[in-house]
C-alpha cells in the first residue's frame, strides 16, 4: 500500500493531475492551479473536492431535491451490502452445478434476478467462462461500466486511464501486472463494456479443490479474477 | 485496419503513454471521506428524472479536455452533475456560487427518500427495449465498423463507438436484443432502440503490433455503427 501510495502522490503532484480515482489521497499537496473552464457552471464551486461535495450536498438538501438519509442509506449499501461476494456466490454455484453454469452462460439474467443479483448498473448482465483456452478480461473503455450487483462499485485500477487505454492493445502486460502470466496457447478475449450489458468473468476453478462445497469456494473467488485480472490458484 | 480517426478526450482505447495498473485491495471501496458522498448525492439527483443516462454521460465527456483529464473520477461526476443541475434549471449558477438556496424547489416532492433507495436501487434502469428495426445480423455474420466513430445525427455528439474500433471488421458473436441507441437519447431526439450486438475483432485487425496473433476484443455495438462484411 506504501508503494501505491506513494506512486500515486508522484502523479497527483506531477502537474498534469493524473485522472486516477486516487489522486485525491494527495489533493492536500496539489500544486496545480484550478483552471476551470468558466462557462461551465460546476466552476462556480469550491476549488477543493471535499468541500466542493459539502456545497453542493448542502444546496440541494436545502433546496428539498435531496435526502440526507437516503445519502447515508446509498452509501451503507455500496460499502456493506453490495460487493464482490455477491459474484463469488454466483461463480461457487456454477462451478458446483452443472445445469446451473449452462443455463448462466445462455441467459444470466433471469438466474441472477431469482438470485437477487439485479438493479442499478446491472439490468443485463453476461457471464464469459474462462477455458484453457480462452482467459476473458473486461473493461470500459468511454468510461467505468462495471456489474454493480455482482461486484460492487468498481477499484480504482477499473477506473484509472492506465486501465481504460491499454487492457485492449495490450492484455498480456496488464495482467502481468497483477501478476498473472498466460501460456501462449490461452488466448485473451477483451470484453469492452460500450453498451448496458454489464460482464462477469467466470473463472476457472482452482486444481485440487473436488472435495470443496460451494461455502467453501465462494471464499476462494477473488474480485479481480471476476474481473479476469486474476486467477486462481 | 482500424485507423484511429478522431479521438475525443475520454475514448482513450489503445491510447499509448500511460503508466501502470496499480491492484489494490477488494477491501478498499472509497479512497477519499468525500467519494461515497459524491457518489450518493449524484445518483439521488439522478433519480429526480431530470436528465437520462446517456446525457449525464455525455456532460462527463463534455468537460473541458483539460479538466477531463485531471479531475479523478468522482470529481468528474460532481462536476458533470452540477452543470446538468443549472442547465435543467433545478439550481441556479447564483445558487451555486453563493451557496445559498434561493427558497425550495418546485421539485421537491420528486426527492430520492430514504425508504425508497433499495428498491430504486434494485430495479435499476434496464436499456432493453421492444420494437424497433429487425436484427440484420447474426453470429457469425462478419461486419464493418463505420468510420469515422462518430455521431452521425449531431456534431461532436455522444456515441458509444470506440475511436479504436472505426473501420475494423469483425464476427457478431453474440446479439443482446434491442436497446435505448444513446447516440439519440442524449439529445432528446428519443430513445430509437436497435437492435445491439457483442462484436469480436481480432487483435491484428486492431493493432499494427498485437501481443499475440490468438487475442480478441469484444465491443457491444448498435446496428447501425455496422454494416455487412
Amino acid at each position: 500500500m506504501l508503494r501505491d501510495a506513494r506512486y500515486l502522490c508522484k502523479f497527483a503532484r506531477g502537474g498534469k493531475g493524473r485522472a486516477l480515482d486516487n489522486a485525491p489521497v494527495c489533493a492536500q499537496g496539489r500544486d496545480m492551479p484550478h483552471d476551470h473552464d468558466h462557462d461551465h457552471p460546476h466552476a462556480l464551486l469550491p476549488p477543493e473536492p471535499a468541500l466542493r461535495v459539502k456545497a453542493l450536498e448542502t444546496l440541494l438538501i436545502d433546496k428539498g431535491l435531496v435526502d440526507p438519509a437516503a445519502l447515508d442509506e446509498i452509501i451503507d449499501t455500496y460499502e456493506n451490502r453490495i460487493g464482490p461476494r455477491n459474484g463469488a456466490h454466483v461463480v461457487a454455484r456454477a462451478w458446483t452445478d452443472p445445469g446451473f453454469k449452462a443455463a448462466l452462460l445462455e441467459d444470466a439474467d433471469p438466474l441472477l434476478a431469482e438470485m437477487g443479483y439485479f438493479g442499478r448498473q446491472g439490468e443485463h448482465m453476461v457471464v464469459v467462462e474462462n477455458t484453457d483456452a480462452v482467459h476473458n478480461m473486461v473493461v470500459c473503455t468511454l468510461c467505468s461500466c462495471y456489474p454493480w450487483p455482482l461486484l460492487g462499485i468498481p477499484p480504482g485500477w477499473y477506473k484509472s486511464d492506465a486501465y481504460r487505454a491499454r487492457v485492449v492493445r495490450e492484455p498480456r502486460k496488464v495482467l502481468a501486472e497483477f501478476g498473472v502470466r498466460l501460456p501462449d496457447e490461452v488466448a485473451v478475449r477483451v470484453w469492452d463494456s460500450t453498451a448496458e450489458v454489464r460482464y462477469l468473468v467466470l473463472p476457472m476453478r482452482p486444481a485440487g479443490t473436488d472435495g470443496m462445497d460451494a461455502a467453501a469456494l465462494q471464499a476462494l473467488v477473488s474480485r479481480d479474477s471476476m474481473i479476469g485480472c486474476g486467477v486462481l490458484s | 485496419m482500424g485507423a484511429q480517426v478522431m479521438s475525443r478526450v475520454h475514448d482513450m482505447g489503445g491510447r499509448f503513454g500511460d503508466g501502470p495498473v496499480v491492484p489494490e485491495p477488494e477491501d478498499v471501496k472509497f479512497h477519499a471521506d468525500w467519494h461515497p458522498r459524491a457518489l450518493a448525492v449524484t445518483l439521488a439527483c439522478g433519480t429526480l428524472g431530470l436528465w437520462n443516462l446517456d446525457l449525464s454521460r455525455h456532460r462527463r465527456e463534455g468537460l473541458a479536455p483539460s479538466d477531463y483529464a485531471r479531475f479523478s473520477y468522482y470529481e468528474k461526476w460532481l462536476a458533470a452533475l452540477a452543470d446538468l443541475l443549472v442547465e435543467t434549471g433545478a439550481l441556479t449558477r447564483a445558487e451555486l456560487e453563493s451557496g445559498v438556496a434561493d427558497g425550495p424547489s418546485p421539485l421537491s416532492g420528486k426527492r430520492l427518500e430514504k425508504a425508497a433507495v433499495a428498491g430504486v436501487l434494485a430495479r435499476g434502469g434496464p436499456a432493453t427495449r421492444t420494437g424497433g428495426p429487425n436484427a440484420a445480423f447474426a453470429p457469425g455474420d462478419a461486419v464493418v465498423v463505420r468510420k469515422p466513430a462518430e455521431n452521425v445525427m449531431v456534431s461532436g455528439g455522444h456515441t458509444r463507438l470506440p475511436a479504436y474500433l472505426a473501420g475494423a471488421t469483425g464476427v457478431v458473436v453474440r446479439h443482446h436484443g434491442t436497446h435505448v441507441l444513446p447516440d439519440s437519447n442524449a439529445h432528446g431526439f428519443g430513445e430509437a432502440p436497435e437492435p445491439l450486438y457483442a462484436v469480436a475483432f481480432k487483435a491484428q485487425n486492431l493493432w499494427a503490433h498485437p501481443e499475440h496473433p490468438g487475442d480478441e476484443v469484444v465491443a457491444d455495438l448498435w446496428q447501425s455503427y455496422l454494416s455487412r462484411a
